[in-house]
């Protein structure tokens, strides 16, 4: 079971991303944004950090990287891939997720933990959660304030996309809980199959006790149980959103 | 080419520069929003060549059309470098 986490010039997180996957029990290795192969790799993470220093638009020059088409391609053939933070960015400005992330409401950069309610706990990066769990993150970010036209946020709410939400304390929703302004609380978006997950939150920097929180685990460990049972063909449904009716 | 935030999304800093404004006593800003300007010479004397070129540059990469609007203008050498 091995995970590849891409980076680019300016990402920073790449390393956290590699170590969180060891800590529950999966092979993974950095990928450098040149190579364009991509092979033998159950899963992929685009991590955070600051690619091409954020010029443009966050993520709008890592798009173009060589190893992003290979990126496409291992989607395309139902791969799990996961953006955390920059990655997220990435995906949104590849069009592989909808939407796109704007400056945070009150203009400010803010590193702090947060709380976000699993919306979904079928995803395969959730299915390690409870339903309706509160898990507790840490943020870093500027531009994290998730947007989309009416339109796009309707179809996401009605196909359950949303896999997770800002919250309070008891799963709550309210405006002081939203740190960065993101239309409908949205913390994590997923592609219609569930494969696709971009969020701002970074699961991989609350992994251990001394770090605040553990729970970045549960997303972690859900990846590996979702990448176990997609390898025993009669649990491959556990790994792919079953469609809202 | 001009870049600007789509009419239905917020611009904070565009407020905040707004507000800035009227600090300083210009008491008619009805509102601002912030925009971006590429100015980007090309190596063609076709017009028609120059306005496709830019708008595909615009859609490939420039802007980003999920929150933001693009215009395209193209203008003579000016000479003046």
């Amino acid at each position: 079971m091995r995970v590849g986490v891409v980076y680019y010039p300016g990402s920073n997180c790449e390393q956290d991303a590699v170590w969180a996957c060891q800590a529950v029990g999966l092979e993974a290795e950095t990928i450098w944004h040149k190579r364009s192969t991509l092979q033998g790799y159950d899963a992929l993470i685009l991590a955070g950090g600051f690619s091409y220093g954020d010029h443009l638009r966050c993520g709008a020059i890592a798009r173009f990287s060589p190893v992003m088409a290979a990126v496409e391609r291992f989607a395309a053939d139902g791969g799990l891939v996961l953006g955390i933070c920059n990655g997220f960015q990435v995906l949104t400005e590849m069009g592989m997720l909808p939407g796109a992330l704007l400056a945070n409401a009150g203009l400010k950069f803010r590193c702090q933990d947060l709380l976000m309610r699993v919306e979904r706990n079928d995803s395969p990066y959730t299915n390690a959660c409870d339903p309706g769990q509160v898990l507790r993150m840490n943020m870093a970010h500027y531009q994290g304030n998730y947007f989309a036209d009416p339109e796009t946020v309707a179809q996401l709410e009605e196909n359950g996309q949303v896999v997770m939400r800002f919250c309070g304390p008891q799963g709550e929703r309210a405006p002081r809980f939203n740190p960065n302004g993101s239309i409908h609380d949205i913390a994590a978006i997923s592609d219609p199959s569930g494969r696709i997950m971009g969020l701002m939150p970074h699961p991989e920097r609350v992994m251990d006790p001394a770090l605040g929180s553990v729970d970045g685990r549960f997303l972690f460990e859900s990846l590996r149980d979702a990448i176990a049972a997609r390898q025993s063909p009669e649990a491959v449904s556990v790994a792919v959103l079953p469609q809202q009716v | 080419m001009v870049v600007r935030l789509r009419a239905e999304v917020l611009d904070p800093q565009g407020v905040t520069i707004g507000k800035a404004l009227e600090h300083l006593g210009y008491d008619n800003v009805a509102s601002l929003r912030q925009g971006k300007v590429f100015d980007v010479e090309l190596q063609t004397d076709d017009p028609a060549q120059a306005e496709r070129e830019l708008t595909a540059m615009a859609k490939a990469l420039l802007a980003n059309t999920v929150t933001e609007t693009f215009e395209v203008r193209v203008l003579p050498e000016s000479g003046d470098d």
